[in-house]
């Protein structure tokens, strides 16, 4: 039988890969008893959710914009290495 | 690529580049380092095929100067925090039976907005906490949905050690959440 740890590190792994049967089937026999890991499962899934559709937030905010010092350095640049 | 071409490039898509830097490093100045850097590499290599869309030819520089920095990142990590899966320790987390030390609380990510917003910036607080490392790797796999293999051939490690490295970013992650957010 898996205990807390062993069970936790699953979970996460089942973010990453395919978990074989054997770890999938101890996996939900120990998720079936245990509603600390039961816990830990729905929020690690739901973190990782929520952290892609930040992400996601970020690139199609319109009012993040490139400053204005940084647009001025930057064609400065080019215009210096293009010579 | 001209000049021209360039400034006018800069003006269209350099808003856009500085997000999707942004959404990735975390870090205005590095984002707009690696902007920079594009431009410069477009400037300097001719290979702009014209039936492909400006944007697409940018952003494709634009991964790749990401990913060099989430490389140096990377180095600069020593050697002795690279985890091997017997060493991971996680001591604070459990007991030696395998029990956890501290019981996982009950909370859940907002569905409001509002609290939403809150919740985000208790989040990112969190992910700058976790060492370096470890979230370039997190955010490398949970914001680009790439798969492990890439990512780990990407910043030179192995599969086993990214699946050591990803469990202890997100339970350090998870670990500081239920401690900033439940007492919010």
């Amino acid at each position: 039988m898996l205990n807390c740890k062993q069970a936790s590190q699953l979970i996460s792994q089942s973010l990453d890969k395919k978990l074989s049967l054997r770890e999938r089937f101890g996996l939900k026999m120990h998720l079936f008893i245990c509603k600390y890991c039961k816990r830990f499962s729905q929020q690690i899934q739901k973190l990782h959710v929520t952290i892609h559709s930040i992400s996601k937030q970020t690139e199609e905010d319109e009012n993040i914009k490139l400053p204005e010092e940084a647009k001025k350095r930057i064609v400065k640049s080019m215009n210096e290495n293009i010579k | 690529m001209t000049t021209e071409n360039a400034n006018d490039w800069l003006n269209e898509h350099g808003d856009y580049l500085y997000r999707f830097a942004l959404a990735r490093l975390r870090d205005p100045h590095q984002a707009e380092d690696v902007v920079q850097e594009t431009f410069f590499a477009a400037i300097k290599n001719n290979s702009f095929a014209e039936q492909s869309s400006p944007r697409t030819w940018l952003t494709g520089i634009l991964k790749h100067k990401i990913i060099d920095v989430m490389r140096k990142k990377n180095r600069e990590t020593p050697a002795s925090e690279l985890m091997h899966e017997s060493d991971a320790n996680m001591d604070e987390f459990f007991d030696d039976k395998g029990h956890w030390v501290d019981k996982p609380q009950t909370w859940d990510v907002p569905d409001n907005l509002l609290e939403q917003k809150q919740f985000m910036g208790v989040l990112q607080k969190c992910i700058d906490k976790v060492p370096n490392k470890l979230a370039t790797l997190f955010m490398m796999r949970d914001v680009e949905e790439k798969d492990n293999q890439e990512i780990c051939k990407e910043l030179n490690i192995t599969t086993t050690n990214a699946w050591v490295m990803l469990y202890r970013a997100r339970m350090g992650i998870r670990k500081c959440l239920e401690i900033n957010w439940i007492g919010h």
